[in-house]
């Protein structure tokens, strides 16, 4: 990018709980930084004076689950340069997505007084399935490291350094003892993706795979471990219909032990 | 410390009451202790300060895919065999700057080399194949035209207090690949720990003068013949305790005929691609170097990290990876360290320290899976998938 005229930014939310623009607010004193290198066109989370587009980069958080969004994020689309989707709700449909695996009219019946109201798609689903998309970041939230390394790639015309391997790879990086082969807890670990820097693990606690899958995730072969450490099927299916319970492989997965 | 006898022999006895004056000896010196710990279920590789902060009393037990953490009922200071960590982690770190560029006025740049204050390291607790696989790394990172001034800088820092194996695992199988569970070369020290009732010493050979020197000032006594005896035996034992067995006949052979086999197809169904095996081998070598920069682009910087030839990107060249299927990342692993290794370096790329069985998610066996090769060459039904975790499956 051109770095004669200040690039802009606008952040966009679909539906989400906001952590992932919030990640944007935690970087607090790199913020600044970025405030300096941007113009920060659009961010309703930070500030309610917007500058009209087109915008040079755009952060969508949340996934596409009304028909208003839907016709909304092909304008966000239209106004962007490049397009960057943050987070598990924005590239795997998020948590709500759980309703793709139900009937969600059941849902808004028990939910709301008067459903007639409601309009929703019957199925949460990522950016991608709407719009071209330049760049995926994952998370539940997004990293903060990592959101700030992709716009940094972006503005000096570089490979973001973003690893899809497993998380894994950073538990032995930092020298974090496995917690699967050591205390026998249950870890998804091995089939997501890395970018949360092993947190839980870091704290002694089994991966929940807030990153979604990694590069070819082998879950059939994890879950087959996890049987042989105790876990009930039913525990399975619930391991795997998380934040990212609609990405493929993890959707396939619970499916499976669905039978 | 005494002089040693009129015949030479370098061997000298430390009360274990009086262990930690080796350590303060290695702290007056300067040296930082990485030495055996206890961490989250796992005896690690950590900064000490005092001999209280070894393992004392604790063992390991591993199986496949297993490690648990046993008390022994004894004051033992190296009663275990090799956790999850190896030395790898602070001769070659995980991630490391290499240098740094930045812009100056008129368009162009400047590098700026590394200047890192080396670590003056004094590991203790060097077990027999862990020497083997320190001079594996020696070999890919010192030798021939381009050496890492990175690794040599802190390997020749580092001091090396070697321990004899008295209590091997589940997991090793040194002795089949010619690495232990005997120290026999490349310390600095060497301790045999003879832990007998009431009598609890240590036994310690000398192997250089940077050895020697930490000696001075520390209460040992020569070693008599009896000490060094019970040492042997104590070393003996180990060996009888390896029950586990690589067969290295004509392994390179063996490999190179099957690089077209089914099994490793069998394998990939098995292989989570994780890269815990590679990570956990100390003689796993791979990296990536990523560039970094700071928003502005005033800076750059240049760092290295471990890789795996588990992960795609590893062997991405010119438009696409080359190893996309998990069956030929598993194939490649294996092939590099038993067999291309040979052709690469002259020797094995594996020293039997079982860390790859062990901390595998899953439990992959290095060892069972060239059996399963060389049995589905007997004309028998190659039992691609090992018994126990076929009894799981049913």
């Amino acid at each position: 990018m051109a770095r004669t005229t200040k690039p802009n930014l606008a952040v966009w939310k679909f539906a989400s709980c906001d952590g992932c623009q919030l990640s944007l607010l935690d970087c607090e004193e790199e913020l600044l930084e970025v405030a300096g290198a941007v113009e920060i066109a659009y961010f309703l989370e930070a500030s309610r004076a917007t500058v009209k587009g087109p915008y040079d980069i755009s952060l969508v958080e949340g996934s596409i689950t009304t028909p208003h969004d839907a016709e909304r994020i092909h304008q966000v689309r239209r106004a962007s340069r490049f397009l960057i989707t943050i987070g598990a709700c924005a590239t795997a449909g998020g948590i709500q997505a759980l309703r793709n695996f139900k009937d969600v009219r059941e849902f808004i019946s028990l939910v709301y007084a008067s459903p007639q109201y409601i309009q929703t798609l019957s199925k949460s689903t990522p950016i991608r399935d709407h719009v071209f998309v330049d760049y995926e970041l994952r998370g539940c939230p997004v990293n903060k490291h990592q959101l700030l390394e992709v716009i940094n790639a972006l503005l000096n015309e570089r490979k973001p350094n973003i690893a899809a391997h497993s998380v894994c790879s950073e538990c032995k990086r930092q020298g974090i003892v496995c917690v699967m082969v050591a205390q026998g807890t249950p870890c998804l670990g091995p089939v997501t993706h890395a970018g949360c820097g092993a947190i839980c693990p870091a704290y002694g606690r089994g991966c929940y795979g807030c990153f979604g899958p990694k590069e070819t995730p082998n879950t059939s072969s994890l879950s087959k471990r996890w049987k042989q450490m105790g876990v009930k099927e039913d525990d399975l299916i619930r391991a795997y219909r998380s934040f990212n319970a609609d990405s493929e492989p993890f959707r396939r997965e619970s499916e499976s032990h669905e039978r | 410390m005494p002089q040693s006898g009129a015949e030479g022999k370098k061997r000298f006895v430390l009360l274990a009451s009086q262990f930690q004056q080796l350590f303060d000896a290695l702290k007056r010196l300067g040296y930082q202790i990485i030495a055996p710990t206890l961490l989250d279920g796992a005896i690690v590789y950590e900064r000490v300060e005092s001999v209280n902060e070894l393992p004392v009393g604790f063992s390991d037990e591993q199986r496949a895919g297993v490690y648990r953490l046993k008390r022994r009922g004894d004051r033992a200071f190296f009663g275990y065999a090799v956790g999850p960590r190896s030395w790898k982690h602070y001769l070659y770190p995980p991630r490391q700057r290499l240098w740094q560029a930045k812009r100056d006025g008129d368009g162009g740049f400047r590098v700026i080399p590394e200047q890192e204050q080396t670590p003056r390291y004094a590991f203790v607790g060097v077990r027999a194949c862990e020497l083997a696989a320190i001079a594996i790394q020696d070999k890919v990172f010192l030798n021939g035209q381009y050496r890492d001034e990175y690794y040599q800088r802190r390997r020749e820092s580092a001091l090396l207090i070697a321990v004899n194996c008295a209590y091997p695992a589940g997991n090793c199988f040194c002795s089949s690949v010619g690495t232990g569970p005997r120290v026999r070369e490349g310390f600095d020290l060497a301790i045999t720990e003879v832990l007998n009732g009431k009598s609890h010493l240590l036994v310690i050979e000398v192997g250089s003068e940077r050895g020697a020197a930490v000696l001075e000032g520390v209460d040992v006594q020569i070693a008599t013949e009896e000490q060094w005896q019970q040492a042997q035996q104590a070393v003996d034992s180990a060996t009888r305790r390896i029950l586990k067995r690589l067969d290295t006949t004509d392994l390179k052979e063996l490999l190179y005929r099957h690089l077209d086999s089914p099994h490793w197809e069998a394998v990939a169904k098995r292989c989570l691609t994780c890269s815990n095996c590679t990570m956990v081998c100390p003689t796993c070598f791979c990296h990536t170097v990523e560039d970094i920069t700071n928003l502005q682009g005033t800076v750059a910087e240049r760092w290295r990290r471990w890789d795996s030839c588990f992960h795609i990107d590893f062997s991405y060249i010119h438009g696409s990876p080359v190893r996309v299927s998990e069956a030929s990342r598993y194939r490649q692993w294996i092939t590099h360290k038993l067999a291309s290794w040979q052709d690469q370096f002259g020797m094995l790329g594996c020293v039997g320290c079982g860390r790859c069985i062990t901390w595998c998610p899953v439990g992959i066996d290095i060892t069972e899976e060239i059996r399963a090769l060389r049995r589905s060459e007997e004309g028998r039904v190659a039992p691609t998938v090992p018994k126990e975790e076929s009894d799981a499956n049913t």
